[in-house]
C-alpha cells in the first residue's frame, strides 16, 4: 500500500505539490529560526560566561550585592588562598582571578599633558601564566586587529574604536587613573601592545585588557581579586553540574557572618542570565508550537481543498465497497508521506542557508551602536543537532493534524446518497 | 471693645506681619554674607587630614593647601606614602591632578569633577566651588531652632546661578557666631545628595571658622568623610609660582 500511495504522490503532484511546498516552507523557517535564536542566545551567554559571568563566580557577600558597580574595595583579600581551597573541593574546574574595573584613560600629547581622555572598562586576567586559557577565553589572539598580545606586565590591549579614536597606535602610551582598593588615586602608566576589537559594541567603544598583576598593583589589591570565576569542563553551561557545586560551597561557609565571606553564584543566578538559558532551553519548544499551530491551519485548509477536489475519489471507493476507517488510514499515511517529503525538503534548504549564514555572519552592528549589553554585533546561527530534525516535528504532526481534522468529513458521506452524489 | 479699636488692632498686626516678613527676607541676604565674612578670605594657607571611613576599613590622608579667592588653589598629599606627592591645581575652573607614581599631570574636567576625590565624601567639584554663598543663593530664612547647644537660623538656599553644585540647600547657622553648624545639599529633583556637619568652631583671626567637617554622600554606602583643619592662617604673602602648573612637577 505504501508503494501505491507514494506512486499517487509522485505521479498526482496536483494532489501533492501544494502541501509539500507548505511543509518544506514551514520546516526551512523553523529550522532557520530556531537556529538563529539559540545562536544568539548561545553566543550571547558564552561572551556573558567567559568575559562576565564564568559558570561560577565566587565574591564576597558586599561585592554580590553591587557587583554592577564592581566594588573592588569590597574584593576577596586572600584570592589565592581561596583558589586554591576550590581547587582542592572542585579539581574538574578550571578556576581564574580576575579584576574588573572601571578608570579613565588619559592619552597624553608630546608635552605628557592631557591631550584626551575618556572613560574605560576593564578587565584583568591571567595573560602571562605558562597554560592560562584566558587569552583564548576572552578570544584575543583573533580580535587582535593592530600590533600583538601583551608580552610583558606593564602592556595591555586597548578597543580598536578608542585607539581610533585618540590616534592611539600599538607602542604608544597612556595613563590609567583609576581608584586603588582603599579608595586613593591610582594612576599608571600602559604601553599598548596592541587593539583589539571583539565585535560587541559594549565593548569595543573602550576596553582596556590588562594582566592581573599589574591590576593588583596598579590599585594597591596586590594578593587580592575581585572575582574568581569558575569554568566547567563541558564547552557549554550546564545546570545540573554548576548548582551542586554552588551549593557546597556555600553550605561550607554558611556559618560566617561576616560581609567579607565569600560567596558563589552560578551563571543562571546573575544579572539576567536566567531568563537567558531558560529562553534558549524553551525556544525549540516554542517554535515547534508556533508552526505547528500555523502550519496546521494552512494544511488543514489544504486538506479541506484537497478533499473536495478527492470528492469524486472517495465516493468512487466508498462505493467500491471501501472501508470509511480505511479511506481515512490511507489519507493518514499519505499525510505522514508528504509530512516527510516536505520536511525533508524544507530541513535541506533550511540547513544550507544555515550554514551560509554561520560562515558570513549578518553584521548588525549599525543596529548596535549605543548598546551597552554585552552582545556580539555579527551574528551567526547556531549549528546543532537539533537543527536535524527540529523540522520534522512541526512539518510531519501539521501534516498529520491537518489533514486528519479535513479528512474527518469521509465519515460524514452517506453510501444511501453516493450514487445521488455520483450522479450515475 | 469698639469696631475701632479691633479695626486698629487688626492693622497693627498686618503692618508688623508684613514688617516682619520684609525683615526675615533681608535677614536672609545679611546672614549669609555674615556667613561669606567668616568663611570667605582673600587667601588661606591650611594643613589638613581627611579621615575617610569606608565599608572595610578607614584612613586618613593629610595634605596642605594653599588658596586665594575663589580661583585659585594649590594642594600638596602629604601623607599617607602611597599618596605622598600627589599635587592638586585648580585655576579658574580647571582642575590638574599630578601623580609621581606615573609621572604624568591629568586634568580633570567636565562630569568627572563629580566623582569622588580619593574615595571620600566629597567631590571635585566641592573642593572646586568655594564661591561666596551671596554669589550662587537667594536665600531665606525658614526656621529657628538649636542645635549642638546653639541658636540656630534655618535658611534655605535657592541657587540663582545656573552652574552651581547643589540647586537647593538648606543651612542651620549660628544665630551668634554666623557660621554653619549643619548643611544639607539637594538636587533640583528635591533629592538629598549630600549632608555635612561643622563642629569645633573656633574663632581665628576674628573669625568664627569651622575646624570639622564631617561630609555624608546620601547616594554612597559609608560613614562618611571627616575634614579636619589642622592649622589654618587667612590672608598671607603666597608666592604666585604656587599657582602654576610648573609647581605641580
Amino acid at each position: 500500500m505504501k508503494k501505491f500511495l507514494l506512486k499517487g504522490i509522485f505521479n498526482d503532484t496536483g494532489r501533492s505539490l501544494l502541501p509539500i511546498i507548505v511543509v518544506a516552507t514551514g520546516t526551512m523557517v523553523t529550522v532557520l529560526l530556531y537556529s538563529w535564536i539559540t545562536g544568539i542566545m548561545g553566543e550571547s551567554i558564552e561572551m556573558s560566561s567567559n568575559m562576565n559571568t564564568g559558570e561560577l563566580k565566587v565574591m564576597t557577600r558586599l561585592y554580590a550585592e553591587d557587583s554592577d558597580q564592581l566594588p573592588n574595595d569590597l574584593a576577596i583579600l586572600n584570592a589565592e588562598a581561596l583558589v586554591a581551597e576550590l581547587e582542592e573541593m572542585e579539581p574538574s574546574v578550571e578556576w581564574v582571578k580576575r579584576i574588573r574595573f572601571g578608570a579613565l584613560a588619559d592619552f597624553p600629547d608630546s608635552l605628557g599633558e592631557t591631550r584626551g581622555q575618556g572613560p574605560v572598562a576593564g578587565w584583568a586576567i591571567d595573560m602571562f601564566t605558562a597554560g592560562t586559557n584566558e587569552p583564548q577565553r576572552f578570544n584575543l589572539e583573533s580580535s587582535v586587529i593592530q600590533g600583538s598580545l601583551p608580552k610583558s606586565p606593564g602592556e595591555c590591549l586597548l578597543s580598536e574604536d578608542m585607539a581610533k579614536k585618540f590616534g592611539i597606535l600599538p607602542g604608544d602610551s597612556f595613563t590609567l587613573f583609576g581608584t586603588t582598593m582603599e579608595g586613593g588615586f591610582s594612576f599608571r602608566n600602559f604601553i599598548v601592545s596592541g587593539t583589539v576589537r571583539f565585535g560587541a559594541a559594549g565593548l569595543d567603544r573602550g576596553a582596556v585588557i590588562i594582566d592581573i598583576s599589574d591590576a593588583q598593583s596598579a590599585f594597591g589589591m596586590e594578593g587580592a581579586a575581585g572575582e574568581i570565576l569558575g569554568y566547567l569542563p563541558d564547552t557549554w553551561y550546564n545546570d545540573d553540574i554548576a548548582q551542586p557545586v554552588k551549593e557546597a560551597f556555600n553550605k561550607k561557609h554558611s556559618g560566617e557572618t561576616d560581609g567579607f565571606a565569600p560567596v558563589m553564584l552560578t551563571l543562571k543566578d546573575q544579572a539576567g542570565m536566567a531568563d537567558m538559558v531558560e529562553y534558549t532551553n524553551y525556544i525549540s519548544g516554542l517554535m515547534v508550537f508556533i508552526f505547528v499551530a500555523a502550519m496546521s491551519i494552512v494544511l488543514w485548509n489544504g486538506g479541506l481543498l484537497g478533499g473536495l477536489r478527492r470528492y469524486t475519489e472517495f465516493g468512487v471507493r466508498l462505493a467500491l465497497g471501501e472501508d470509511k476507517g480505511h479511506i481515512y488510514k490511507t489519507l493518514l499515511y499519505e499525510a505522514f508521506m508528504i509530512g516527510t517529503i516536505g520536511s525533508i525538503l524544507g530541513t535541506i534548504i533550511g540547513v544550507l542557508i544555515v550554514l551560509y549564514l554561520n560562515v558570513h555572519g549578518v553584521d548588525l552592528s549599525g543596529m548596535m551602536k549605543n548598546s551597552t549589553l554585552l552582545l556580539p554585533s555579527i551574528f551567526r546561527p547556531a549549528i546543532t543537532s537539533t537543527i536535524y530534525y527540529i523540522g520534522f516535528i512541526p512539518g510531519i504532526f501539521s501534516m498529520i493534524l491537518g489533514n486528519g481534522i479535513a479528512g474527518l468529513g469521509i465519515y460524514k458521506r452517506e453510501t444511501a446518497r453516493l450514487f445521488n452524489e455520483l450522479e450515475v | 471693645m469698639s469696631n475701632n479699636k479691633i479695626l486698629t488692632s487688626y492693622s497693627a498686626t498686618i503692618l508688623f506681619l508684613l514688617l516682619t516678613g520684609s525683615l526675615m527676607a533681608q535677614d536672609g541676604e545679611s546672614i549669609l554674607k555674615k556667613i561669606d565674612g567668616n568663611l570667605s578670605s582673600r587667601n588661606r594657607i591650611f594643613e589638613s587630614s581627611m579621615t575617610i571611613h569606608g565599608r572595610r576599613t578607614s584612613r586618613t590622608i593629610s595634605s596642605k593647601s594653599w588658596s586665594e579667592g575663589n580661583k585659585k588653589s594649590y594642594t600638596e598629599y602629604l601623607s599617607p606614602a602611597s599618596e605622598a606627592g600627589t599635587k592638586m591645581l585648580k585655576l579658574e575652573g580647571q582642575l590638574w591632578i599630578y601623580t609621581p607614581s606615573a609621572d604624568r599631570t591629568i586634568q580633570i574636567s567636565g562630569h568627572l569633577l563629580r566623582l569622588s576625590v580619593m574615595g571620600s565624601d566629597l567631590s571635585y567639584e566641592d573642593m572646586m566651588d568655594d564661591r561666596k554663598l551671596t554669589d550662587v543663593y537667594d536665600s531665606k530664612i525658614i526656621e529657628k531652632d538649636t542645635l549642638q547647644g546653639r541658636n540656630v537660623l534655618i535658611l534655605e538656599l535657592t541657587a540663582k546661578v545656573s552652574d552651581a553644585a547643589y540647586f537647593r540647600q538648606k543651612i542651620w547657622v549660628d544665630n551668634e557666631r554666623y557660621v554653619p553648624l549643619r548643611q544639607e545639599m539637594y538636587a533640583k529633583s528635591g533629592q538629598m545628595l549630600k549632608k555635612m556637619e561643622m563642629k569645633d568652631i573656633t574663632k581665628i583671626q576674628g573669625r568664627w571658622f569651622p575646624m570639622t567637617m564631617i561630609y555624608k554622600d546620601q547616594l554612597k554606602e559609608g560613614k562618611g568623610t571627616e575634614f579636619r583643619i589642622t592649622s589654618i592662617k587667612f590672608d598671607q604673602q603666597i608666592p604666585e609660582h604656587i599657582f602654576t602648573k610648573a609647581s605641580l612637577r
